[in-house]
């Protein structure tokens, strides 16, 4: 990014803004946060111990048909337009699970659905979710890099 | 040059009359206080079309024909149609101009189109170059949120300083013809970068340039803030608002009870979760050509000054780490 040094006038005025700039309550937000965050963990675990139960699954496999079905409830909240109430005051506690991973795709999917499936959703679908992706994918690679270069094993 | 004062400000020798307007608002900005002033309240937000764009097409469409329909013009009547909205390549302007069959000259001012579309419309009149002319703006929640920000499903948490985008299309006609209150005087804005760079806070940004452009106004013809009934801002909202007014402080010009922002009348801050205020072009375009226009027909106001501001940053600029340009338009109306 273009580093534009502010000019006095510009430097001044902005202290001005962050003077006026209600700040987000952060206390709140990282409680109501951490109890959703939380209550989604839960609903989680307990479909990870259905599958594990029903299923005759063991605890690690378990958990990929409820990761399927966390992401399931994420676009199915997001199609029927209540996602974003939700985030509204869940914030982080439900973007930051797989369900917010949902949302960004299914979001996109919605919106782009009018500029056609190669237009539109194809080329759509990973706008938000696209980074998260990449960057998992480097951070992947690194971390694997480092374990298979470290001595020891 | 009779016409110009001062540096920026053009007063009108035949004052053109806003003779008729139309407003459409969306059905959110329909459970806001201001919904009685509105000429039609939509059912949802895609009005019975198949996207959001088309949907605001409609309704800008739907603003001129009533301002046509109370002032019972023809299109063929209209000399010019001056329109713009916050799509890229205002594709609502121009497919409504294509729809109206109106001579056209499409504007991009961001959310001061309606001050803009005034301004340059009452200086084609008065210059002669025609005896009827169309305004108009609009926009829509969904389109502008799409465009400038996350799809509108996504679900993030909203900043206590963002503003929500009208979904909504004003429409005025001005001519010479018929009753109604007087566009006096219009006062062009330079455009204005205080460094402001977060496009989450859009009133923060325009403050200075609303700023610059009343001040210039007060300068250029004497009148001073006193001299107004009301000074309204386009969408400044809670925060621009406040900055808007220390700016002007610091200048020795000092506004009172009469300076408000169309963006906090439009909702009810109480019960519709906005956070700071309405934004968009139709902000304006609702307040003014509503219940403004109204209270100026009736006589409960006399002298306003409106001071539409925009953000002329795109989703470009802003990636690319650009600062936020804003301009601000105003005319001054009397009844």
């Amino acid at each position: 990014m273009p580093g534009q040094k502010l000019t006095p006038r510009q430097a001044a005025y902005q202290q001005k803004v962050k003077k006026y700039e209600p700040r987000p309550r952060l206390l709140r937000n990282a409680f109501l946060a951490f109890v959703s965050g939380g209550v989604i963990s839960l609903i989680g675990q307990g479909f990870t111990d259905f599958y594990r139960v029903t299923m005759n699954l063991s605890p690690e496999k378990a958990g990929n048909p409820a990761v399927a079905t966390m992401i399931f409830l994420g676009a199915l909240l997001t199609a029927v337009g209540a996602f974003d109430r939700v985030a509204s005051f869940a914030g982080a506690g439900i973007s930051v699970p797989v369900t917010g991973f949902a949302n960004s795709m299914v979001s996109a999917a919605l919106e782009y659905r009018e500029e056609g499936l190669v237009l539109g959703v194809g080329s759509k679908l990973f706008s938000l979710a696209g980074s998260v992706i990449t960057f998992g994918v480097v951070t992947a690679f690194i971390v694997g890099l480092v374990h298979a270069l470290l001595p020891g094993r | 040059m009779g016409k110009k004062s001062g540096q920026q400000t053009f007063q009108f020798a035949n004052p053109p009359m806003i003779i008729s307007t139309g407003t459409v608002a969306g059905p959110f900005e329909g459970r806001g206080p201001l919904a009685s002033e509105m000429d039609v309240i939509l059912g949802d937000l895609h009005n019975g079309k198949t996207t959001f764009e088309q949907a605001e097409r409609s309704m800008l469409c739907q603003a001129c024909r009533l301002a046509l329909d109370q002032a019972s013009r023809s299109t063929s009547e209209v000399d010019l149609f001056l329109a713009g909205d916050l799509l890229n390549q205002i594709i609502t302007s121009s497919f409504t101009a294509l729809s109206l069959g109106i001579p056209y000259l499409g504007l991009y001012g961001a959310c001061s189109t309606a001050a803009e579309g005034l301004a340059l419309g009452s200086m084609l009149l008065d210059g002669g170059f025609c005896s009827t002319v169309l305004v108009a703006t609009s926009s829509h929640n969904a389109t502008a949120e799409r465009q400038y920000r996350y799809p509108t499903e996504y679900g993030g948490q909203r900043r206590p300083y963002q503003q929500w985008t009208v979904t909504g299309a004003g429409a005025a006609l001005l001519g010479y013809t018929g009753q109604g209150p007087r566009i006096t005087a219009a006062t062009i804005g330079k455009v204005v970068d205080l460094g402001c760079k977060d496009p989450l806070n859009l009133g923060a940004a325009m403050a200075p340039a609303a700023a610059d452009t009343l001040y210039r106004h007060f300068q250029d013809t004497g009148w001073n803030p006193d001299s107004f009934d009301l000074i309204l801002t386009g969408d400044l909202g809670e925060i621009g608002l406040k900055l808007c007014r220390e700016e002007l402080a610091e200048k020795g010009v000092h506004l009172g009870e009469n300076f408000y922002d169309c963006g906090l009348l439009i909702y009810d801050r109480e019960k519709q979760d906005v956070h700071a205020g309405a934004s968009g072009c139709a902000a304006m375009g609702l307040v003014a050509f509503g219940k403004l226009y109204r209270q100026l027909q009736k006589g409960e106001l006399s002298r306003v000054l409106l001071v539409a501001t925009g953000a002329l940053h795109s989703p470009t600029s802003y990636m690319q780490g650009e600062n936020i340009p804003c301009i601000g338009h105003a005319v001054r109306i009397e009844a």
